[in-house]
């Protein structure tokens, strides 16, 4: 294991193996990853919203699920992954708060986790895990050598995906 | 004139909302004494205008477990109102509400039901001493939901807020302030009201946009 790359809240990076790439604390936001297993390229975006198109000011790519996901396609394909290999997970889009009703609050960790599958079809990317939904946080590491995708939670086991 | 967002903020709207925070804080500060029975002082807050991106991390390490208490609030303005508190001042207020004392708390403690229903009390009237300086100041009548509580990851728990601020920008308003008691609590205040509701504030304060 190399380096581990920190990504924040709204923003992506792209790293190669050995290194690794982490993104600390997801509550409702989505942290969504790109492997290509042979080139061992990987790519993280941690994104806060589901829709660039609903949102007036959207300059911040990484900052939505639609711009977010499409710039990071983009970065690992150009790092030199094979978009035909790339596999998705995602983990992350929790109900921080059990807030009664339909605000933007309570259903927004389950409507960023839907845009993922919704775009990942759209683009023909395979989301073969994911860890998303309930109420609490997650930290997420991407480990380029193996391809292995390592949940951290609060009072939980760690677990791998 | 309703598109006003914290992106175009300027000196005078951040002195403004300093002093809704110092305001409000001290209302909370006072709620805080009443309620833990002894004498405190507080400091002036500390207003932060920041990169939504960056709220994650803005009250300490990302991961460092803290005590999030949630609230919506309707009527004049609509929007949302968080409080922050860090798990030492948590389990000091419980335990004062409580009545339980000399309790020693380990590192990583979590919270009974008990305590969490009395943490949910406090942010409850922490928060609604916040609001009740607000709507004096404006004469604006703001009502309160009931409050939610979530203990874990600093920055799960802020990215609730950073998702608020996030529909209309981005940047985010935090309020940090400190009050000594016994023991020192550090709690901050957040308000997301939704963007048309800015306007009515900063109007109803006097001041055109």
């Amino acid at each position: 294991m190399g380096n581990i790359i920190k990504v924040g809240m709204a923003d992506l990076n792209v790293c190669k193996a050995p290194d690794g790439l982490t993104t600390l604390g997801l509550g409702s936001c989505i942290g969504l990853t790109l492997y290509d297993p042979v080139t061992k390229i990987g790519g993280m975006v941690h994104y806060m919203l589901p829709d660039s198109t609903k949102v007036s000011n959207n300059s911040n790519k990484a900052k939505f699920a639609d711009t977010g996901i499409e710039e990071l396609l983009k970065k690992v394909i150009a790092a030199g992954a094979s978009k035909t290999r790339l596999v998705a997970k995602i983990a992350g889009g929790a109900k921080m708060f059990e807030v009664s009703g339909l605000s933007d609050v309570g259903n927004i960790g389950a409507r960023n986790a839907e845009a993922a599958k919704k775009i990942l079809k759209e683009k023909g990317i395979r989301l073969v895990a994911e860890d998303t939904g309930l109420n609490y946080g997650r930290t997420v590491e991407l480990h380029c050598d193996t391809g292995e995708f390592l949940i951290k939670s609060v009072g939980k086991p760690i677990k791998t995906i | 004139m309703t598109k006003y967002t914290l992106d175009e903020v300027n000196d005078m709207y951040v002195d403004v909302l300093k002093e809704i925070g110092n305001v409000g804080s001290g209302n909370a500060a006072t709620a805080i004494a009443n309620m833990v029975g002894t004498r405190i002082d507080m400091k002036v807050p500390n207003v932060k205008l920041m990169d939504v991106g960056k709220l994650g991390s803005a009250i300490g390490p990302e991961e460092e477990t803290v005590i999030g208490i949630f609230l919506e609030v309707s009527h004049d303005i609509d929007g949302s109102m968080m409080f922050l508190l860090d798990l030492e001042s948590g389990h000091y207020l419980a335990d004062k509400l409580l009545m339980k004392e000399n309790v020693v708390h380990e590192q990583m403690e979590v919270f009974d039901e008990m305590e969490l229903s009395a943490l949910k009390e406090v942010g409850n009237i922490i928060t609604a001493s916040y609001l009740s300086a607000l709507a004096s100041m404006t004469n604006l009548t703001i009502l309160p939901s009931v409050p939610y509580i979530c203990v874990d990851m600093a920055a799960a728990i802020l990215s609730v807020p950073a998702i608020e601020f996030g529909l209309v920008g981005d940047r985010a308003l935090l309020i940090e302030t400190e009050i000594c008691a016994d023991v020192a609590i550090r709690g901050y205040f957040i308000l997301m009201p939704e963007q048309e509701s800015y306007y009515k504030i900063l109007s109803a304060l006097g001041l055109s946009l």
